[in-house]
């Protein structure tokens, strides 16, 4: 689970280049709710996602994790799925931006494709570090602001703000 | 360290010395621009949930052009929530109906070299031309940026874009970009800026290197810029505001940049887009002879002022073809101005053209003009995507204002340079 930009210990879903926001979100069911929307999320590159994914787990993935389009339901998918965070070399500009909107951690991360499914991660995103359990591996990532992190554990944009404004 | 011209405007508005590309940092906003579609209808609801209204209504600008004049009632209550809310939020710039959002914003004088502008719009890069840091956002961000008047961004690297040689006749900015996206992809430029240089460059009008920056969204590229010089302080001017310190913001010598294209405008032709993306563009002669509907003139990127004048040159004494429908949409009130006063307008009536209002209108879809299905279009818009101008089946071809005039009078796709005296 994450606080404070911490994530301990967890499960890896790893996948290949250019995941893109049609694999995450197909475009078929743009007009389904959420629920159905997701129960399809990257069902063309691997099936078993979706029925085995847990709260908490995370997505190591190649470059341009997200390239696409601009609907911000690639990102929902993954958080509706409870994934917490995405590592990869490079991420699709608008999914980056709508990712941390809706609270989903993306962290680039050059050797985010070293990192296999099933093994276990901890990461950092203060200081830029993530640490592979069954490889004893020790990589590096870009580290992300405090507010940001913030940010991510209100839950994104409009939760992040609305605190904000409360108080 | 010698700094690009994005790191400085990016450090500036982030209050901060310097900063480094892939760092992520938050700025401070000089102006957000709003439009009748992404804008009030989307972002109200949650200005509401947060109880807030808009940061600063001296930074807004909103402007009314993807829904003018109303078609039905559905548009029709979208222009009323547009105009309430600027009653509502005390907005002081608001266009309503006065064109193209990304050609009204400059015309007006709001933008100026070193500034840092969000537009909730995906051709918001065409503020660039003049200088300033401005990229597209979506509404949730666009809400945020309202209710804050800040936004964060992760600071992108450069991509240099140099062309050079002189521009040959029957060829335009919109050739270039033709080229570059088939050249490029529509990825290639990475969510990076696309930085347009060279003594091509330095000659163009401001209407024409709008057209390069608008068309950075076409590459993937988080935003286009070209740094200001002597043209961009005199339309500045002329629109009534005042261009800062233009020598300020500019590229340090040796500044780093991630890669850089050459373009040699003397060897380019004029260029068409095969539907349905611009990445399929290639030289005119591989889709001539394709029959044609429809010639639409128009969009932010295909309808101003020199555009019209380009169509113009074409249709000087001729007529449209038979069987052939030639629509124009001016991206401005101002343009339509200018164009009735220099006799443009004449000529292209004359011609038989079809005056359509200024507005988003056909590009889209969201207006008049749209296909019906099987039907073919060539259009001087930016993007030609599977459905996006009408029936799902219709077939849309991009080209730069000759051709599109061209193909009008020829009621087939043809080298509008055979037209071009
Ligand atoms: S003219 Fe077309 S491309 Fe330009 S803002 Fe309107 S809909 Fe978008």
């Amino acid at each position: 689970m994450r606080t404070s930009g911490v994530i301990a210990e967890a499960k890896v879903w790893a996948y290949g280049d250019y995941i893109d926001t049609d694999v995450l979100a197909p475009g078929l069911y743009m007009k389904s709710s959420m629920e159905v929307m997701a129960s399809h999320c990257l069902e063309t590159v691997d099936p078993d996602f979706v029925p085995n994914v847990n709260k908490g787990d995370v997505i190591c993935a190649g470059k341009n994790f997200g390239m696409g389009s601009s609907r911000e339901q690639a990102a929902q998918s993954l958080v509706f799925h409870g994934v917490v965070a995405v590592l990869a070399p490079s991420f699709g500009g608008i999914f980056y931006r709508n990712a941390i909107n809706h609270g989903l951690m993306v962290l680039v991360c050059a050797d985010a494709p070293r990192i296999a499914t099933g093994h276990h991660v901890s990461v950092d995103a203060t200081v830029g570090s993530v640490y592979v359990k069954e490889t004893g591996m020790q990589y590096s990532c870009e580290p992300m602001p405090e507010h940001l992190i913030t940010m991510l554990a209100d839950g994104g944009l409009v939760p992040h703000l609305e605190r904000r404004f409360r108080t | 360290m010698a700094e690009t011209l994005t790191q400085k405007i990016i450090a500036h508005a982030a209050g901060r010395d310097a900063v480094a590309p892939g760092e992520i940092v938050t700025c401070s906003v000089d102006l957000a621009m709003i439009h009748d579609s992404g804008g009030p209808r989307r972002v109200q609801p949650i200005l509401e949930k947060l109880g807030v209204g808009v940061w600063d209504p001296d930074k807004v600008v909103l402007i009314s052009d993807h829904y003018v004049p109303a078609v039905d009632a559905e548009s029709a209550r979208i222009l009323d929530v547009t105009r309430k809310f600027a009653a509502e939020q005390n907005l002081p710039n608001f266009y309503d109906m006065q064109g193209i959002c990304h050609v009204v914003l400059p015309e007006r004088g709001h933008l100026k070299p070193g500034m840092f502008v969000v537009g909730g719009d995906s051709h918001s890069p065409t503020g660039g031309a003049f200088g300033c840091f401005m990229f597209g956002i979506g509404a949730t961000d666009m809400a945020g940026v309202l209710a804050t008047g800040e936004t964060w961004v992760r600071v992108p690297e450069t991509i240099r874009v140099e062309v050079t040689g002189g521009m040959p006749s029957g060829v335009s900015a919109k050739d270039i970009m033709l080229a570059l996206c088939a050249r490029l992809g529509m990825d290639g430029g990475a969510y990076q800026v696309i930085e347009y240089a060279g003594d091509t460059i330095s000659r163009l009008p401001m209407a024409e290197r709008m057209t390069l920056c608008n068309m950075a969204a076409e590459l993937g590229a988080q935003t286009g810029l070209i740094a200001g010089d002597q043209t961009t302080a005199e339309f500045i001017r002329k629109a009534g505001a005042d261009p800062g310190e233009v020598d300020r913001w500019q590229n340090d010598p040796k500044a780093p940049v991630r890669e850089t294209h050459h373009i040699d405008i003397g060897a380019l032709g004029p260029q068409v887009a095969a539907p349905h993306s611009p990445a399929n563009s290639a030289p005119v002669a591989e889709t001539a002879g394709v029959k044609i509907d429809q010639a639409y003139i128009g969009a932010c990127t295909g309808a101003k002022l020199i555009d019209l004048q380009m169509a113009a040159n074409i249709l000087e004494g001729r007529t449209v073809a038979t069987g052939t429908r030639l629509l124009i949409a001016p991206a401005s009130q101002k343009d339509t101005a200018a164009a009735a006063s220099d006799g443009t307008l004449a000529t292209l009536t004359a011609a038989g053209a079809i005056m359509m209002p200024s507005g988003c209108g056909a590009c889209a879809g969201y207006g008049a003009g749209v296909l019906a299905d099987g039907e073919v279009c060539i259009a001087s818009t930016a993007r030609n995507f599977k459905g996006r101008m009408g029936a799902t089946t219709s077939q849309v071809y991009l080209g730069n204002p000759y051709t599109v005039a061209t193909a009008a009078v020829a009621g087939e796709i043809r080298d509008p340079r055979e037209f071009l005296e």
